[in-house]
C-alpha cells in the first residue's frame, strides 16, 4: 500500500476506507476487515489501524458491534455525500494545478469536458 | 495506559565509556517501540539491559513491575544481534531447545512461523544462508508468548523478500498484551509499525515520542527526523 510516511498513517487508512465506502467496494452494513487482516494486507501497525477504526466510527462512518466486528454505518445518503466529498478533493487538486498553469475558468472547465468526452468514447 | 517497561535515570558506565546516560523512558502494554540511533548510540546495551543479560550502574528498570532478572527472563523473548544458534542443530532440534528452556514456547505457532518464512524443521542451521539464519532465530523468538519482545536488529541481513515475510510475522504475531522494543538501521521500511520512537546518540535520549504526533508535528517521516537528528548519517 503506497502511503505518505510524511503524513499520519492513520488519517490515510481513513481516507482508504472512506474511499472504499464511496466507490461501493464497502456497501452500507457490510463488515470491514479485521483490524489485523487489514494490518497485514497494508502492512502497518495493528494499532494505527485500530486508531483509524475508531476515528471512523467517531465520524459516524463505522459502528463496532461488541464482538461481531466493524460495520459500514449511514445509508444511500451518507454514502453520496461522501462521494460528492472526494469528488470536491479531486477537482480542487484539478484546478489547483491548472491555475498553477495559468489557465483561467472557462478553460480549465472546457479542457476538462473535452478529455471526459475522450475517455467515454 | 498501564507501562510494561519503565526506565528512569538509567545509567550504563563501562571501564573506559558511558554507554548510556540518564536515559528515562516508558514502554506502554501493546505498543511496538523502536530504538533508532547510529552505531554506538547505546541501543544494544540498553537491549541487554532489557532482557537481563547487562547489570545497570545506576538508575531504575522494570519489566511488568520487576528488575530484570530470572523472572523476567521468563516474559522477556530476546533476539541478541548475532547468531545465537549452534550450527550442528536442525531448526527443529532449535526448537525443542527452546521448549525445554522457556514454558510458553508455543509449537504450533512455531510451525506457523516456519511456513511464513519458509523454512522447514529439518534443514540444518549450519546449511542455511545468513538470511534464513536470521528467519529461524525471528521464529524461534516469536513462538514465545512473552509479554516483552525485545529485537536487535531484526532485518540485518535479509533481502526484501525475508524481510516483508518478517514483517508479517511480527504483525501476524502482535497481541495487545505485549510490547516489542526493536533497534533498526532500516528505518525507511519499519517506521510504519512504530507507536513510539526513541532516538539515542551517545548513550542520552536526544528525542522521543509517538510516531504519529511526530509526523504531524514535523510535516515529515521518521526516516527524515532521523536524518535531521543525526545530520546526513547513511541509513542502509
Amino acid at each position: 500500500m503506497e502511503f505518505d510516511d510524511r503524513a499520519p498513517i492513520y488519517a490515510q487508512i481513513m481516507d482508504l476506507i472512506k474511499k472504499w465506502i464511496a466507490t461501493g467496494e464497502l456497501k452500507v452494513e457490510q463488515q470491514l476487515p479485521s483490524v489485523r487482516d487489514l494490518a497485514r494486507q497494508v502492512v502497518v501497525n495493528p494499532n494505527t489501524v485500530q486508531k483509524a477504526y475508531l476515528e471512523l466510527e467517531r465520524e459516524g462512518y463505522v459502528a463496532t458491534q461488541r464482538g461481531m466486528g466493524t460495520f459500514v454505518a449511514g445509508d444511500y445518503h451518507t454514502v453520496d455525500l461522501l462521494r460528492q466529498g472526494l469528488a470536491r478533493d479531486i477537482v480542487a487538486r484539478y484546478v489547483a494545478g491548472m491555475r498553477s498553469l495559468g489557465y483561467g475558468p472557462e478553460e480549465i472547465a472546457t479542457m476538462a469536458a473535452e478529455t471526459a468526452r475522450k475517455e467515454t468514447t | 495506559m498501564s507501562m510494561l517497561v519503565e526506565i528512569s535515570d538509567l545509567t550504563k558506565r563501562y571501564i573506559t565509556t558511558t554507554a548510556l546516560s540518564d536515559v528515562t523512558l516508558d514502554v506502554p502494554e501493546g505498543h511496538i517501540m523502536g530504538l533508532l540511533g547510529p552505531n554506538g548510540s547505546g541501543k544494544t546495551t540498553l537491549m541487554k539491559i532489557l532482557a537481563g543479560l547487562v547489570s545497570p550502574t545506576s538508575g531504575s528498570v522494570l519489566v511488568d513491575g520487576m528488575a530484570p532478572g530470572v523472572a523476567t527472563k521468563a516474559i522477556v523473548s530476546f533476539l541478541p544481534d548475532v547468531n545465537h544458534l549452534d550450527r550442528w542443530m536442525s531448526v527443529g532440534e532449535a526448537g525443542d531447545f527452546y521448549a525445554d528452556f522457556f514454558s510458553d514456547f508455543d509449537r504450533k505457532r512455531f510451525q506457523e512461523l516456519l511456513d511464513i518464512m519458509d523454512l522447514s524443521s529439518g534443514q540444518k542451521i549450519g546449511s542455511l544462508s545468513k538470511g534464513m539464519v536470521e528467519k529461524a532465530r525471528l521464529s524461534l523468538v516469536f513462538s514465545r508468548r512473552a509479554r516483552l519482545y525485545v529485537l536487535d536488529e531484526p532485518f540485518g541481513g535479509l533481502d526484501p523478500l525475508a524481510r516483508s515475510q518478517v514483517l508479517d510475522a511480527l504483525v501476524a504475531n502482535f497481541r495487545t498484551d505485549c510490547s516489542m522494543v526493536l533497534s533498526t538501521q532500516m528505518v525507511a521500511d519499519v517506521e510504519r509499525f512504530f507507536d513510539d520512537v526513541v532516538f539515542l546518540d551517545r548513550g542520552c535520549v536526544v528525542l522521543s515520542g509517538e510516531a504519529e504526533k511526530l509526523r504531524t508535528r514535523r510535516g515529515a517521516s521518521i526516516e527524515d527526523i532521523y536524518k535531521e537528528v543525526y545530520g546526513h548519517v547513511e541509513t542502509r
